[in-house]
């Protein structure tokens, strides 16, 4: 096909745009790598930050990242995936309760997630955290309502509830009706074909949503500063109510809280890799397992 | 009733399933206005009529398969024995697997041939392994397909070809013994060589179930049916043994669809 002047034009336009987008995302990572890579070591790793923060590893804030992230999994996923289901399979689609769901799902997916830490203090931590001790302590002294890695993760897990519960929707939907109708027909229940065909077909989808969503949520900071997140805590929690080091809060504590910025930015790149570098892996992940759950679906 | 012993008079045949007064609305649309229809045991009865004339909404009703469309409202009384499926005390699940139904487009699940002919079973509970084997493999026999998949039973049903396909549906149907099939267009897709064995297999079927067709293709409804109803704009305008149908339409507007001047 040949290109008239218009045609040439416009490819000129979003070449050159894609162009942009390459060169950002290459002088970013390439920086990033650039500089980070050098720092890291087994000892940056596994080791403990040194209190000036420039020296030391960073081991805390990846078993906080990782902790935090798994208790996340757990409370907001299953609600996620069982909110979808509801809406897709078993309420009607003009039922009121769907609809005022669907547009609570959409607007909490537009919330700015530094609101989503404010909620977190005043919700978990300041109301059920502050009630929980009411009842159970007559001590002053906040056992529950007080920041800790569990109230950091349920405000996460409310984070990534919409992109579960989104992309869990379109991948129930991409199961085709006339697998429903079939199953139906031979006299299965609702409940064995959501469970036999549905959801066994929609796996692979559901499961790209859910780990796209949990690697989001791993890589947020705004929610937990408030909710749980320690500037300096060499320790690592052992604890639901201890505070934890995470690593993209890391990131801002180097940036901003370090005595001697300077000298703390060796340390700074490092972390910033190694969050990208868990990050990435997770998204890897979700691409490989939509691609062989496509495969699946093929002969 | 009448009809049907009349023009069965050579061999009286019970009824199967019994429909008085069904409407059916989608919505404010009414898809079928006020249908009388017996189906006749261990027979055939094609549907025929133009499209949009509700013969598949009719077909629809006879299992509660149109419960899952929302929209979808069914009035009046369909008896499967003398008894009404949609009666209150009447579960739709219970309903379907006495009345099957293999849908236009072949939809095998994306498992293995055997699993999906099992797969009524299991859903049954039932968990005796040489058992599902077993019917299984009669299933498979008494859908002609049995000799075409034996050596490859584990492997994806989506790798069969349209026809075979659209047989794996009708052994998953038969897998569950139903005792009426309901087939909506299912030859619509496949090929004249697919078309003809699964005619065949209509042929050979109807010794045991009572199976009604739905069809675009009069040639069709000739071929395999004893039973022909002709559907127009939502109303049966006639119903008779098929031979009849086919000769001597007592309406006008039969005659013109079977002579194909409209359609």
């Amino acid at each position: 096909m040949r290109y008239t002047g218009k045609d040439w034009l416009l490819a000129g336009l979003t070449g050159a745009a894609l162009l942009v987008i390459l060169l950002l995302l290459f002088v970013l990572l390439g920086q990033i790598a650039w500089h980070g890579a050098p720092v890291i070591s087994a000892e940056f790793l596994t080791e403990k930050p040194g209190a000036d923060m420039t020296s030391g590893g960073i081991w805390p804030a990846i078993y906080g990242t990782v902790f935090m992230t798994l208790l996340m999994t757990l409370a907001g996923v299953p609600v996620g995936i069982a909110t979808a289901i509801f809406l897709t399979e078993y309420a009607s689609p003009r039922s009121r309760i769907a609809r005022a769901v669907r547009m609570a799902v959409n607007n909490l997916a537009g919330v700015p997630s530094i609101v989503f830490g404010l909620f977190g203090l005043g919700f978990f931590i300041i109301f059920v955290g502050g009630s929980l001790d009411a009842i159970l302590y007559d001590d002053p002294r906040p056992v529950w309502g007080k920041p800790s890695i569990l109230w950091a993760s349920l405000t996460l897990a409310v984070l990534t509830l919409p992109v579960v519960i989104v992309t869990t929707e379109e991948a129930l939907r991409q199961v085709p009706r006339e697998l429903r109708d079939a199953s139906l027909a031979l006299g299965a229940t609702r409940f064995q074909t959501v469970y036999m065909i549905v959801l066994p077909n929609a796996k692979g989808g559901i499961l790209t949503g859910v780990i796209l969503a949990v690697s989001r949520g791993a890589g947020e900071v705004a929610p937990i500063i408030f909710c749980g997140a320690a500037n300096f805590l060499p320790y690592l929690p052992t604890d639901l109510r201890d505070m934890f080091m995470h690593l993209g809060y890391h990131v801002y504590a180097l940036a901003t809280q370090s005595p001697n910025v300077d000298a703390a930015r060796p340390m700074l790149f490092g972390t910033v890799l190694v969050l990208l570098v868990l990050t990435f892996s997770l998204n890897l992940l979700a691409v490989i397992i939509r691609a062989r759950s496509r495969a699946a679906l093929r002969p | 009733m009448k009809e049907i012993t009349e023009a069965a008079l050579e061999a009286p045949r019970s009824v199967k399933m019994q429909t008085r007064g069904v409407n059916v609305f989608y919505g404010a649309n009414q898809a079928i206005k006020d249908v009388d229809f017996d189906i006749a045991d261990k027979s055939v009865t094609a549907l025929i009529g133009p499209s949009g004339c509700g013969k598949s909404t009719y077909l629809r009703a006879l299992n509660r398969m149109n419960d899952t469309i929302d929209s979808c409202r069914v009035e009046g009384r369909i008896l499967l024995d003398g008894e009404d499926i949609y009666g209150r005390m009447v579960d739709p699940v219970e309903v379907r697997r006495r009345v099957g139904m293999v849908f236009q487009k072949s939809n095998p699940f994306p498992k293995s041939i055997f699993e999906n002919v099992a797969f009524g079973l299991r859903i049954g509970g039932e968990k005796d392994k040489d058992l599902i084997a077993q019917r299984v493999e009669e299933s498979l026999k008494g859908a002609a397909l049995w000799d075409e998949v034996k050596d490859r039973l584990q492997s994806s049903a989506l790798g069969l070809s349209g026809g075979q396909q659209q047989r794996l549906c009708i052994a998953r149907c038969l897998a569950v013994w139903p005792e009426v099939i309901l087939m909506d267009e299912p030859a619509s897709a496949l090929d004249p060589i697919a078309t003809a064995k699964i005619e065949e297999l209509l042929r050979e079927l109807r010794e045991r179930y009572t199976i009604v067709i739905v069809t675009h293709s009069m040639q069709q409804a000739a071929r395999v049916s004893d039973f022909t109803a002709f559907f127009y704009m939502g109303e049966l305008v006639e119903h008779g043994d098929t031979a009849t149908m086919f000769t001597r339409p007592s309406k006008k507007r039969t005659e013109e669809y079977i002579s194909g001047r409209f359609g």
